[in-house]
């Protein structure tokens, strides 16, 4: 959806909502809602792509061509990038990922360099554009149109060189940290994986996702799909609440785009406050519990 | 077998970055191998020991004094290096593709092509994919866990919400490496020592063909991020009764060199309107 809000910033636009999947009336009137002109369904004679993401890639690299669109746009999370890549690389088209934002009549969009300490201004020189968008970092608007229904059948032979042989769900459960609207994290100092459950309690009653500092992955105290920067994930949440972290430059590199930043220390001199919006300086292990307390269930919110 | 690991010579994640005006930074600042790189060499070193008989080579598109990279890569246990040397810093991810694959090709046929699943200067995301494209070989990147056997590569790739996608390719394949898939070691001083007397052959980008004048993605300009400054910090005890019955996180008042020194009380919801704030929900809560 924020991606279909990017779109409509090109004030010349005509846009296309590409959807592999020919069994999804229900995503119709949403694509509708967010501002799509046209809904191209897309239909092959393999009945289930979603096993060979070259497949998938090679249908809306057909699409692209066929429909003469001279820009595609999608999330860049991991499975947007996979695929986003997957497509440009097809094509031979120019790509873009983790895009903080798009100017349309100079052709220009900026991203992150050095893990968040420069924003880069890169322009595109030629077409199609394939930019992939931070999770979050456009905000969605309902912006209605027709949203007219294409059919384009593509015969299409796909490969099986590469197959996805299984989807494994890991353990930590609870919503995704780059999709996430709230994230709370725990450094080191959280201590054990056990007293990562006052952080889960308190991210349940926010509906919130738990993310972790790297020193926290590394001794073992959470997944590293929760890790949060340089070699974990980037998230643009609208609060992160960092618990126990010190901020070092390479957890800065995860979550510097956060609209609001709240840090939970107990030291006064964690580099963290100086680049936070609000600190709270006491001991994770009170506060946490407490904003769980007075958000939770029969508080008004 | 021969498997090919594509590195990059990247300012160390801690460095400070200072743009100079246009694409141009402060280039003086220490440099190390991208560490999803070491991701990717870890692998390949680990399946030569293990009794596959393979040939590693490093490769890396940049600058000259890329080359010190080469042999961080060389004292870690690669057997030969290639440096395609550039006269700028940046290349379009496109591009660098492009060179690595024409590199390679005249270098050899690859059994395997490794890689890191990004580069933590330009974070371009893509390489992995380019070559898959180039060579025309399945690719899968983000991997955390690898495995061969008779001609497949079975592995695990991440992605959102703490799901892992088990992937078959057929080989020649190329992966891009993330964190967990392995821990890469740290060359001793005599793997240092040894490294020198490895091979790196160094092939100008010219001798590779001549890429566009105007590459596809172009870097305009570098922007230096400015931190979001000092927060308003919070302190006393978590919990406080109010009017309302519900207990808030509350500031304490009066309290702390820290707030009487600093000017702390920064944004709308507590700027001196300390008892009001604490009476009402903080402005950040959702």
């Amino acid at each position: 959806m924020g991606a279909l809000t990017a779109a409509r910033q090109d004030p010349k636009g005509e846009v296309y909502a590409l959807l592999p999947e020919p069994n999804a009336e229900a995503c119709h009137e949403v694509l509708r809602q967010y501002g799509a002109d046209r809904i191209v369904v897309i239909q092959t004679p393999e009945a289930d792509l979603s096993p060979f993401p070259e497949g998938q890639a090679a249908v809306l690299a057909a699409a692209i061509d066929r429909f003469q669109l001279d820009a595609l746009l999608g999330a860049s999370g991991e499975a947007g990038r996979d695929l986003l890549a997957r497509i440009a690389s097809i094509i031979g088209a120019p790509l873009i990922l983790d895009c903080l934002d798009i100017d349309f009549p100079s052709g220009t969009v900026r991203k992150s360099h050095f893990s968040g300490k420069t924003t880069a201004t890169l322009r595109l020189n030629s077409r199609p554009w394939i930019l992939g968008l931070r999770p979050n970092i456009i905000t969605e608007q309902i912006d209605p149109r027709p949203g007219d229904i294409v059919v384009y059948e593509i015969p299409l032979h796909v490969s099986k060189r590469l197959v996805i042989r299984e989807v494994k769900q890991g353990s930590s459960g609870g919503p995704d940290v780059s999709e996430a609207e709230i994230v709370i994290s725990g450094g080191r100092a959280v201590g054990s994986a056990e007293n990562f459950r006052i952080l889960k309690e308190c991210a349940s009653v926010l509906g919130a996702a738990v993310g972790a500092s790297r020193a926290a992955v590394d001794a073992g105290f959470a997944s590293h799909a929760l890790q949060i920067g340089q070699t974990g994930k980037t998230v643009s949440p609208r609060l992160y609440i960092a618990c126990g972290i010190s901020g070092s430059v390479q957890h800065f590199a995860g979550m510097k785009t956060a609209k609001v930043i709240v840090a939970v220390n107990n030291d006064p001199d964690a580099p963290i406050f100086q680049k936070c919006d609000y600190g709270l300086l006491g001991d994770l292990f009170e506060v946490v519990p407490a904003l769980t307390r007075a958000l939770g269930p029969g508080r008004s919110k | 077998m021969r498997i090919y690991v594509c590195i990059k010579h990247v300012p160390d994640t801690a460095a400070n970055i200072r743009p100079l005006g246009g694409t141009a930074f402060d280039e003086t600042v220490k440099f190390i191998m991208n560490p999803y790189d070491e991701y990717a060499l870890e692998q390949a070193l680990r399946i030569r020991e293990n009794g596959a008989g393979a040939e590693v080579v490093a490769v890396t598109v940049g600058k000259e004094v890329a080359v010190s990279t080469l042999r961080t890569a060389l004292a870690m246990g690669a057997d030969r290096a290639i440096l395609v040397k550039t006269d700028a810093y940046f290349t379009d991810s496109a591009e660098t593709g492009c060179l690595l694959h024409s590199a390679i090709s005249r270098d050899g046929s690859p059994d395997l092509i490794l890689t890191g699943r990004q580069s933590v200067d330009t974070e371009g995301m893509q390489i992995p994919y380019r070559l898959g494209a180039l060579f025309d070989m399945p690719v899968a990147a983000n991997v955390v866990a690898f495995s061969m056997d008779e001609g497949r590569v079975i592995v695990e790739r991440e992605i959102e919400g703490d799901v892992r996608e088990v992937i078959e390719m057929t080989m020649p394949c190329v992966v891009g490496a993330a964190k967990g898939l392995n821990q890469p070691r740290s060359p001793t001083l005599p793997d240092m020592m040894k490294a020198k007397k490895k091979e790196i052959r160094v092939i100008p980008q010219a001798d590779l063909g001549f890429l566009a004048p105007v590459p596809a993605v172009e870097l305009l300009g570098l922007q230096t991020v400015p931190d979001r400054g000092r927060g308003s910090i919070l302190v006393g005890e978590p919990e406080r009764k109010n009017g309302a019955g519900a207990s808030v996180p509350a500031p304490e008042r009066g309290q702390g060199s820290i707030v009487e020194k600093e000017r702390l009380w920064r944004g709308s919801a507590f700027s001196s309107r300390r008892g009001k704030a604490r009476s009402k929900k903080p402005a950040w809560a959702p």
